[in-house]
């Protein structure tokens, strides 16, 4: 309890992680109401998921939550402070497991704002750019139950990108290279998908990509067509989300700091 | 006497505070912290494993083959139905066309009535029956109007709107030496030409024929069929000096797609055919499994995040360890010493770059070709310019980094602005989420416009296929896009010198 009323303290007083926590929004929300603004659909069948184009501002909004997750960690190895805070408290998985849990909090309250914020750019915008029901779109409502899974599976993809980043943090110890491992984890596996000329091997990687398989949590229509079924692409992230804290969780333990 | 005075001297040399003592001093650094030699090995590494995965991860059945070359050395194709005879000298030959429809199979056993707008019907000269031998043709296309061609790659626009027996499209191919005129007409009395061009090869006696062809049907980005037009000719017309002999139907260019048929009836001719006479584009119009080089370097992005940290914690990790303070005392010029770790930084990145690419290029290329690849043909040239602007585009995205890093002295904050300006346009541009117009606009004014220099294929207004960054088309072109990732490397450096000025370290 005091590890977290720590971690706590820390989170709150460094300047730099409410900066980052309304970048998280402010970041989340233009890039999708941008990418919204320049989505039509002139045609009956424009084949656009309405949900994943209203939540397009997480591919940008993660990068804010990678730093805070990165820095909670990264930050104490580039100051000395991780010398002392593991002197205050010697049980490296206690604090691991607070940090963990205070970036859990932090992260749902700014991701949910968010995807909130998200969802009313589309609310607002969708309607005025053909998405009516002439076209077969109803208005974005939180009753509907893609949706919900929707703006539920978006947070929960921002906490998970909070817990991988903080597992590769903690294995890494240096801020820029870890933000370099979790970015290049995330960005690159679309683009090799793309280069590879055969199906079968592209479904494969969309399936363990971090970011494509835990995106499918967004998706709302045309759900047979997807590599992963949205909960089960969550479960992809999830995976590496403990895999990284776990190697990271392993690797504290084991080394002098 | 008189008691002399010697002025003091100094024993040892004054040291040059010269550029060059700078630079090696920049050099030092950077060779001897590890992990940033380390970071950028490991980039090398990931280029060259991703570029063999995207190599020999498939085998694909079918072997390689060699691409077909037009007569300006572009990769083309030549099929579609015609019929012809052998003309000598000087001539003409004129006739109507009063309908040209598609057909598509769009179903298990079933033909529909399709649009596919590049589908030709018209009058050619070609220099033999042999595929991708020269040619120049007047031909009408289902969405595009009539059109002078020759050569595959050359094409230039006559008269609009689509023919029908209302609106029947008159045409006339004139040979008069080395040069062949087209000339287009709405109702065979009144004549406008269209243009006078002059194929690579006309020998005196020519192959002269009615042609139709029509390429895959292109229903989405991931699907297409073939597809083939059925055309009427009215009765064919002969002058100025050809002589007829009898027409005979074949076609040109093997393989299924080129099949076709003709039938004669009162004077005219009903011809199908199916199959293009184009240059080769990228994409879902791509015949077989044609790999532009590019594809190969996809790696860079691995080794531009890997370039990117080592690039950025240059100048963050002087001011986490203080070190900063210790260099601008050194060396009190600071846009200087900026100057010397962007140059230093920007070389060695530079050619790490350069020798990566080459390697995987040399490495990946029989690896492909093994597993069934056809490589998109490109000259030496090309090749080159490919290799020495992958180390450019990391030596750039290097100094960009650099002065990123400078401006915002953190790391983390530094590292992601670099990654996330430099490579999620791009992913967003490739991903279903944005349209195609807004996606080629991230393309054209973020730093990712700079991956513009590893497109190695052309586009053709005179072939439909979607023209995407994912199949190698850049909206701008790899000089413009370099220049546009130059700017920003630019404009950081410049911001990064006066705040340094300004700030105290």
């Amino acid at each position: 309890m005091a590890a977290l009323h720590a971690e706590w303290t820390k989170l709150r007083t460094l300047a730099g992680n409410a900066w980052l926590l309304l970048a998280v929004v402010a970041l989340t929300v233009s890039v999708s109401a941008g990418v919204l603004t320049v989505t039509t659909c002139s045609t009956g069948d424009c084949g656009a998921d309405a949900a994943r184009v209203s939540l397009s501002g997480i591919y940008l909004g993660q990068v804010a939550v990678a730093i805070l997750a990165v820095l909670a960690v990264g930050g104490e190895y580039g100051t000395g402070m991780i010398r002392t805070t593991l002197t205050a408290i010697p049980g490296r998985s206690t604090i691991l497991a607070a940090k963990a849990a205070v970036l859990i909090a932090a992260v749902l309250v700014a991701g949910t704002v968010a995807v909130f914020g998200s969802l009313l750019a589309g609310w607002i915008i969708l309607p005025g750019n053909g998405f009516t029901e002439d076209h077969g779109y109803q208005m974005l409502s939180l009753a509907d139950g893609p949706l919900l899974r929707a703006g539920i599976g978006s947070v929960c993809y921002l906490i998970l990108i909070a817990l991988l980043s903080l597992g590769v943090a903690t294995a890494v110890r240096d801020s820029a290279a870890a933000i370099g491992v979790v970015l290049g984890l995330l960005y690159l596996f679309p683009i090799i998908t793309q280069m590879i000329r055969d199906p079968e091997w592209q479904r494969h990687l969309q399936q363990i990509a971090p970011m494509t398989a835990g995106l499918a949590v967004q998706a709302t229509v045309g759900l047979a067509d997807l590599p992963i079924a949205p909960w089960k692409g969550l479960g992809v992230l999830a995976a590496w989300a403990v895999g990284a804290l776990l190697i990271g969780g392993w690797l504290l333990r084991s080394r002098d700091a | 006497m008189t008691a002399t005075m010697t002025p003091f001297r100094r024993e040892t040399e004054v040291g040059r505070d010269g550029f060059g003592q700078l630079l090696h001093a920049e050099w030092t650094k950077l060779r001897t912290v590890r992990g940033w030699v380390r970071g950028l090995g490991l980039g090398a590494v990931l280029m060259i494993l991703i570029g063999l995965f995207g190599a020999a991860a498939v085998e694909l059945p079918n072997e390689a083959s060699a691409v077909p070359l037009g007569p300006d050395g572009e990769p083309v194709r030549d099929s579609f139905y015609w019929v012809h005879q052998s003309l000598t000298g000087d001539g003409s030959i004129t006739v109507a066309v009063d309908s040209l429809t598609q057909q598509a199979d769009t179903g298990p056993g079933r033909q529909d009535n399709v649009t596919v707008p590049w589908a030709k019907a018209g009058l050619m000269i070609k220099e033999s029956v042999e595929p991708t031998s020269s040619y120049a043709a007047v031909l009408a296309t289902a969405s595009h109007g009539v059109r002078m061609q020759y050569d595959y790659t050359h094409d230039r626009a006559g008269l609009p709107g689509a023919v029908s027996a209302a609106a029947p499209r008159w045409l006339r191919l004139t040979r008069s030496g080395n040069t062949v005129t087209g000339y287009n007409s709405t109702d065979g009395s009144h004549w406008t030409k269209v243009e006078t061009v002059r194929p690579a090869t006309l020998p005196a006696t020519v192959e002269v024929g009615l042609f139709v062809t029509s390429p895959d049907h292109i229903e989405s980005a991931h699907q297409s069929t073939t597809s083939s037009a059925t055309a009427h000719f009215g009765s064919v017309g002969l002058q100025d000096g050809w002589q007829g002999s009898g027409w005979v139907p074949d076609h040109v260019g093997g393989g299924p797609q080129s099949a076709g048929e003709s039938t004669e009836s009162a004077g005219g001719f009903t011809i199908r055919g199916s199959g293009d006479i184009a240059p080769i584009v990228g994409g879902i119009a791509s015949p077989g499994n044609i790999v532009p080089l590019g594809n190969f370097l996809v790696g860079t992005f691995a080794g531009l995040i890997a370039v990117m940290v080592v690039a950025t914690t240059y100048i963050t990790a002087e001011y986490r360890r203080g070190l900063i303070r210790t260099t601008l005392t050194a060396s009190p010029r600071r846009g200087r010493v900026l100057a010397a770790k962007a140059i230093v930084l920007g070389a060695v990145t530079f050619v790490v770059g350069l020798v990566t690419a080459a390697v995987v290029i040399m490495v990946c290329e029989p690896i492909a070709k093994s597993h069934g690849f056809t490589m998109f043909p490109v000259d030496l040239w090309t090749e080159l310019r490919v290799v020495v602007s992958t180390g450019a585009l990391l030596a750039v995205a290097a100094v960009f980094a650099l002065a990123v890093g400078a401006v915002l002295r953190r790391s983390a904050g530094a590292v992601a602005l670099v990654i996330a300006a430099m490579i999620l346009p791009y992913i967003l541009a490739t991903s279903p989420v944005l349209p195609a117009g807004a996606g080629n606009w991230l393309l054209r004014v973020t730093p990712a416009a700079g991956f513009a220099v590893h497109q190695t294929v052309q586009k053709y207004p005179q072939v439909f296929t979607y023209y995407t960054p994912t199949s190698g088309y850049f909206p701008l072109s790899p000089l413009a896009g370099f220049a546009v990732l130059c700017g920003y490397a630019v404009l950081a450096l410049g911001l990064a010198v006066v705040l340094l000025r300004r700030r105290d370290a």
